[in-house]
């Protein structure tokens, strides 16, 4: 059996004395597309933030392809780190700098370098995301929130990580750009074999790019399995999420 | 026993106490976070680019604003020395004083806090939105070290332009004064001149410049911690903008007082 991409073991955080992960365990194997779904304000992005080294967990340990990442700082971290992509929730696009130098920043790490190539790049990874060269040289604020969560994806997938974070890749995207994004998210999966976990909301979207849905309910994996099996779970709380009931076990 | 315990003057230590912790662990991040900008400004990578940017935010926007403060405090300096009393010797006692007060006391001062108004002000707004909007974050992702990337070369900045801003600001205070003395107060140019060069000393000059080295670590400092500890939306923000403006005031007044007792007490 070969080491899963990501094990998570028991993972635990809390803020003060609200308790957000509690007792996370999850694998994902390498060039699988896991989707996580539950509730808002469950710690789906905690839980990312964790993986990522951006949160100190609490308690529980976090493997990445076997190697215990969980307290890893400095140099070591940086490493790691260079396996990850990842999509924010909210884009976190640099606003002082433009598109292209956003898109291209996981490459150059912030350094005025190459320039020209770094705008072809920056151009080539725009066009993976549906949008053309004329954004090149606006600022973040003058793109519409839909064009800069594409910009902010592209960011992410420019340095061709091994494994890609998706934190709601379709909200706020119309349903043609969100199917756009879907289907650059299972070419990224199929075409490169990169390994991907999804934040979503969105059940078409979760049907489409994943292999497995894992939900996150009350601090914990409360059910995973795979995709067709999401809406004959035979699990209450999953069949009340999946269906968007407000009667049901989850209050 | 409980009264003990509860009442007022015992109520009123434990409160004093909390104060004095907190105050302690405030200073011991403080200390951390600086510890950390030192360490970075000598790991690699570099960016020599963010550097000269900071140094033209810092310093070169700062010049009006400086230059305005300089020529009206040297001037409004010689105007009350004269009336204050020293009129029968006001031909060396003005040009004299207005050296001792704009080199050694006000030159740095009032550039500390027209700097620190103005830039800490601004490295806390702009560090803080960056940490609320998750830029920082992201940063960090893309394997990008804010401290490097964007502390560093503030702190840097800072420790470079304010001893610049200063030398500029005492010459043109220095200026002010003379302007005001010999147009208005009829002082005979070339005699002003001649007492200002005499009592213009090099020790005074290297303690105007030590404080403003100082007073421009204070100010990067602390619009940075402030800004990278920001919590909290838009609020947060400002929050963190007035602290790091406040925190910069104190940190200036306290340490020139220092400065000045260990220079010339
Ligand atoms: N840095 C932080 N400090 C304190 N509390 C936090 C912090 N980050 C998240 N939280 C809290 O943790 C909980 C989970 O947040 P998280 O952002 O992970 O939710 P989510 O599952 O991603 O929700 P959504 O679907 O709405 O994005 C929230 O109650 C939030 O208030
Ligand atoms: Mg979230």
């Amino acid at each position: 059996m070969t080491e899963p991409k990501i094990a998570l073991n028991d993972l635990a955080k809390a803020f003060g004395d609200k308790v957000v992960l509690d007792g996370v365990t999850l694998a994902v194997e390498p060039g699988e597309s896991m989707a996580i779904i539950g509730g808002s304000g469950t710690g789906k992005s905690v839980m990312l933030k964790c993986i990522l080294g951006l949160i100190q967990p609490d308690g529980g340990t976090i493997r990445i392809d076997g190697e215990d990442t969980t307290h890893l700082r400095g140099r070591a971290r940086r490493e790691v780190q260079a396996k990850f992509g990842m999509l924010f929730q909210g884009g976190a696009l640099f606003d002082s700098l433009p598109i292209w130098r956003n898109v291209t920043f996981g490459l150059t790490r912030g350094r005025a370098m190459d320039s020209g190539r770094m705008r072809r790049l920056a151009e080539e990874n725009l066009e993976r995301v549906g949008l053309g060269a004329d954004v090149l040289d606006l600022r973040p604020s003058e793109l519409s929130g839909g064009m800069q969560k594409r910009v902010s994806l592209a960011r992410a997938i420019a340095p061709r990580p091994q494994i890609i974070f998706f934190d709601e890749p379709t909200t706020g995207l119309d349903p043609i750009m969100a199917d756009v994004i879907n289907d650059l998210i299972r070419s990224l999966v199929e075409g490169l074999g990169v390994t991907a976990v999804t934040i979503t909301h969105d059940m078409t979207s979760a049907r489409k790019i994943a292999h497995r849905v894992a939900m996150l309910y009350q601090g914990r994996i409360i059910w995973h399995g795979p995709c067709d099996r999401l809406y004959d779970s035979r699990n209450p709380y999953v069949d009340q999420f999946v269906q968007g009931r407000a009667d049901g076990p989850i209050q | 026993m409980s009264g003990f315990a509860t009442s007022p003057p015992v109520r009123l230590l434990a409160r004093i106490g909390a104060l004095a912790i907190g105050l302690l662990a405030a200073l011991g991040r403080v200390a951390m976070f600086a510890g950390r900008t030192i360490i970075s400004i000598f790991a690699p990578p570099y960016y020599p680019a963010r550097y000269l940017e900071q140094m033209a935010q810092i310093g070169w926007f700062s010049l009006p604003v400086v230059g305005l403060t300089a020529i009206f405090t040297g001037a409004a300096l010689a105007q009350q020395i004269y009336t204050g009393g020293s009129r029968f010797n006001a031909q060396s006692t003005v040009p004299a004083i207005v050296v001792f007060g704009m080199v050694r006391e006000l030159g740095p001062v009032l550039v500390g806090l027209m700097v620190a108004g103005r830039v800490a002000s601004a490295m806390a707004a702009e560090i803080g939105t960056m940490r609320v909007t998750e830029q920082l974050d992201a940063m960090t992702t893309l394997r990008t070290d804010p401290f490097q990337y964007l502390i560093a070369p503030r702190l840097v900045a800072a420790m470079i332009s304010l001893p610049l801003m200063v030398m500029i600001a005492n010459a043109i205070g220095l200026f002010g004064g003379y302007l005001l003395s010999v147009e208005k107060l009829g002082f005979n140019a070339a005699n002003y001149l001649n007492v200002t060069r005499q009592y213009l000393e090099w020790d005074d000059i290297v303690t105007s410049e030590v404080k403003a080295g100082v007073f421009g670590f204070f100010i990067a400092l602390m619009g940075c911690y402030h800004g990278y500890h920001t919590r909290g939306g838009a609020a947060g923000v400002g929050r963190a903008t007035t602290d790091a403006v406040v925190s910069a005031f104190i940190l200036i007044l306290f340490s020139n007082l220092l400065l000045t007792v260990l220079a010339f007490g």
